[in-house]
Order: structure tokens, then C-alpha cells, then sequence
């Protein structure tokens, strides 16, 4: 128990001082788990919408696919994203590798299929009460799409917290296409996974504090805000 | 309000779901005047022949006119029997509504307040609509309908689920669209209610349309066997 108590206060000390260190590798972990799911989201939300309401040949098969790849190991992504922008990789030439973008392409990778199975689930329901409404006000499914998104608002917040929290917390993919490299790739996760190689390990706890520190407040920060506004909408 | 697409003619429909015919060959011609009341008892085929009309649903066989028109729809609108909210407030359903039919902002504002002026909805307008009570949530469903002055209203059940003091709300609004050029055309198995709004009946008993008369002469002298039982309340299965 003592190793806890230890981790605790070094983790107070080190929020207290904003070491610079901490600062930067905080920044970073933000800056890609952030833009990884603003890009996923952009995919992931229409493209859940669109398997939930259009029947075309091989719907289900992607449908399955979708809710699979909500479990990929981010190791195996992290491997697959190496191999493609290696050197003698297809994406090679664009000389991603140990570079916060390849930390970002990784991420959206895991994250894609998270947001689009579950916004594809949140859209069936929401269809499932609106379409005779929506037919009959003449709006074909293309352009249902965004109504039910805006409709579902509230819930398709969730769904995107649930893709970042995934980000946030995956150590396996950003140390592969990354590097771990201090100063240029070191996120939270990485680091952590690092200090406690090396058998930092009250280090190592501090840090997983801060991280967790840090999902709880954007979680909360999120939550109150949409529970907010949904007071005011009775979404 | 663009072409006419009155009258509504209905040649030999049938729809037949799970092997099942539900409706069994209707044929009727709905004139562009007056209301025209759907009857019958449940599971008659009051609420399928509506969505037929309205194009929610194709039919098995038979045909559906609406004067030479094709593009029929966009001067139709229908109320159900639970109004679907969207989650958004009173007046977002209804700018939504005409947004969907290419009305421009300033127009759409106009007839917004128009129209909640008229249901008696004005003072809940930036409320969330789901918050509503359901006697609101239907008199703003059936503002939804209005404000896109429509040529003809469906009506499903549209008071079935409300008390008796919202029922009468959401009919007095029913008629103030019907006086301002709206064809009505409505199901019920409300007795009162039809011998109140009716001034056409068509009585449909078990997929079949058994008769299709004048209200008065509908009330006081039911032709078939059907009617007459149904009018005087017995039950006939």
C-alpha cells in the first residue's frame, strides 16, 4: 500500500509543478487521441448512419464486420500501420513512421469502427420512431442522416466519449508506429509502459493517476454539459 | 398551392402482408370538399388504408390516382395516432417541416407564428416539444401539418389516446384546417367523433369497404348488417 500512498503524492507534486516534462507529454496524448477521434467521428457517424438505414448487398456482412473490429488488439493495428508506412511500405513515401501523425492514422483506426458500430445501433432506434414522420414529410434516407444525428445528439455524445476513452487509454498501437521517442512521440500510455520497464514503478502509478485524473474530468466536464442541454431540449 | 391533385381514386386495392390480405379490394373516389370520416371497428384496415393513400406503404394490387399526378406528396400530410416529436422545441418542429419542403427562412417564420398562434400553441414555442403534455404534442403535430398547407390532411386515430377536453381541442383545430382549404380525410372508431366531424362515411369492416355513405343517411339508416351493428354497439364476431 505504501507504493500507492508514494504514487499519490508524486502525482500531486508533479500536477503542482506542472513540470514541463509532464506538460508536453500530456499535450500530446491530447492533441492526438483528440484529432484521432474528431477524424473517426467524421467517418464513423455517417458511415453508422448509412449501414443503419440503407439495405444494400452486404450490409450485414459490413455490419458484422463494424461490431468485430470494435475489439481489435491495438497491437495488431499498430503492426498493420507500421507495415504500411515503413519505408518499403505502400505509404512509405509519405514518411509517417514515429511521427505523431502515424500515433494519429493508428488511433482512427481503432476508434473508426467503435463510434460507427454504435452510432449505427442509436440510429435504428431513432428510426425505428421517426420514419413514418419522415417519409411522410417527403425526406428520403440520404438526407435522414443528419436529422437523426442532430435527433440523437445526446447519445451520439456517449458514443463518441466511448471511442475516446478508448483512445486514451490504448498503449499498444502508439508504441509501435510511434516509437515511444522522447520529445517528439512520448504520450501518457507510452511513458507509463516505459517507467515501469525500467521499475519506476511509483513513477509509472503517478502518472496512470494523472491519466486517470484526466479521463474523469473530461468525462465529467462532457456529461454535465449534455445533461444540460438536454434538460433544456428533453432530448 | 400548386396543381390540384384532387380526386383520389382508389381502384381494387389490396395489400397482403405475411400471406395475409388485410385489405381486400377497395374501390372508392374521395372528392376534394368536405370531411371524409374512415370507420370501423379495430383490425378493419382503417389505419393501412390511410398509409396507402398517403404512399407510407405500396399496395399487393390495385391502383391509386390522385387526378393524372405522380408527384402527389408534396400536397399531402398526415397526423398519427402517437405524434412523433422530434427532439427539438415546439417551433423547431415546425420550421423543420417546412425546411424539409424548400420554404424559405422568412416565410417559414411567418407561417411558424401563424399557425402556433392559431393552435393555441404560442406560449410553449421554445419549449422542447417532448416535454409537451399529449393533448399539446398532438395539436402540435397537427401544427406541423398545417403550416405546410397541405391539400389534404390524413388523420390516424388523431384523439385516440387523449382525454376527453384534449379531444375537443385537437377537433376544433381540425375543422379551422378544413376551413382554411384543407381536405380532411380521417379514421376513427369513435362513434361521437364520426357522427360530430363526418360528413362522408366509408365503413370498413374486416378489409372491406361495406359501405360508403353520406353521414346523416349513414347514421340513421345503415345498409348492411355490419353497420347497423356496429352503430348500436353489439358486437359482431
Amino acid at each position: 500500500m505504501d507504493d500507492f500512498a508514494t504514487a499519490f503524492a508524486l502525482a500531486f507534486e508533479m500536477i503542482g509543478a506542472l513540470d514541463a516534462d509532464l506538460v508536453e507529454i500530456v499535450g500530446l496524448s491530447l492533441k492526438v487521441s483528440l484529432t484521432a477521434v474528431g477524424i473517426a467521428a467524421l467517418i464513423g457517424l455517417p458511415l453508422g448512419a448509412a449501414v443503419a438505414l440503407f439495405r444494400f448487398p452486404g450490409a450485414g456482412l459490413l455490419t458484422i464486420i463494424l461490431n468485430a473490429m470494435m475489439g481489435l488488439p491495438p497491437v495488431v493495428v499498430g503492426l498493420v500501420v507500421y507495415l504500411l508506412i515503413s519505408r518499403a511500405g505502400p505509404l512509405g513515401v509519405l514518411e509517417l513512421l514515429f511521427t505523431p501523425a502515424a500515433m494519429i492514422f493508428a488511433q482512427v483506426l481503432l476508434v473508426m469502427p467503435i463510434i460507427a458500430a454504435l452510432t449505427r445501433q442509436v440510429v435504428i432506434d431513432l428510426w425505428e420512431e421517426y420514419d413514418e414522420l419522415l417519409l411522410s414529410l417527403g425526406i428520403g434516407r440520404g438526407r435522414a442522416i443528419g436529422t437523426l444525428l442532430w435527433d440523437g445528439r445526446f447519445r451520439v455524445l456517449s458514443v463518441v466519449l466511448a471511442g475516446l476513452g478508448r483512445a486514451m487509454a490504448e498503449v499498444g498501437a502508439v508504441m509501435i508506429v510511434g516509437g515511444n521517442i522522447n520529445h517528439v512521440t512520448r504520450v501518457m500510455t507510452t511513458t507509463i509502459a516505459l517507467e515501469t520497464s525500467k521499475g519506476n514503478l511509483t513513477l509509472a502509478l503517478g502518472l496512470g493517476i494523472i491519466l486517470l485524473a484526466l479521463s474523469l474530468l473530461i468525462n465529467g466536464a462532457i456529461h454535465v454539459a449534455s445533461v444540460e442541454a438536454a434538460r433544456r431540449s428533453a432530448g | 398551392m400548386s396543381q390540384p391533385i384532387f380526386p383520389l381514386v382508389l381502384t381494387g386495392l389490396v395489400y397482403e402482408a405475411g400471406g395475409q390480405a388485410l385489405l381486400k379490394g377497395i374501390t372508392a373516389e374521395i372528392q376534394a370538399t368536405g370531411r371524409t370520416l374512415i370507420l370501423g371497428p379495430n383490425g378493419a384496415g382503417k389505419s393501412l388504408l390511410l398509409r396507402l393513400c398517403h404512399g407510407l406503404l405500396k399496395p399487393t394490387r390495385g391502383r391509386i390516382d390522385w387526378c393524372g399526378q405522380t408527384e402527389a406528396r408534396r400536397d399531402q400530410a398526415m397526423v398519427f395516432q402517437r405524434p412523433v416529436m422530434l427532439r427539438r422545441s415546439a417551433m423547431g418542429n415546425l420550421t423543420y417541416a417546412l425546411a424539409c419542403r424548400g420554404v424559405g427562412r422568412a416565410e417559414r417564420r411567418r407561417r411558424v407564428e401563424e399557425v402556433l398562434d392559431r393552435t393555441g400553441l404560442a406560449a410553449k414555442a421554445k419549449l422542447p416539444a417532448r416535454v409537451l403534455s399529449g393533448g399539446e404534442q398532438q395539436r402540435l403535430a397537427l401544427a406541423r401539418a398545417w403550416v405546410l398547407r397541405p391539400q389534404v390532411l390524413f388523420l390516424d386515430e388523431p384523439t385516440a389516446n387523449l382525454d376527453p377536453a384534449a379531444s375537443l381541442a385537437v377537433e376544433e383545430v381540425i375543422l379551422e384546417i378544413q376551413a382554411s382549404g384543407t381536405k380532411i380525410v380521417m379514421t376513427t372508431h369513435d362513434l361521437g367523433q364520426a357522427r360530430r366531424l363526418g360528413d362522408e362515411i366509408l365503413f370498413l369492416c374486416d378489409g372491406r369497404l361495406v359501405e360508403r355513405k353520406a353521414a346523416a343517411s349513414f347514421f340513421s339508416g345503415p345498409e348492411s348488417p355490419e353497420a347497423a351493428a356496429f352503430i348500436a354497439g353489439r358486437l359482431t364476431w
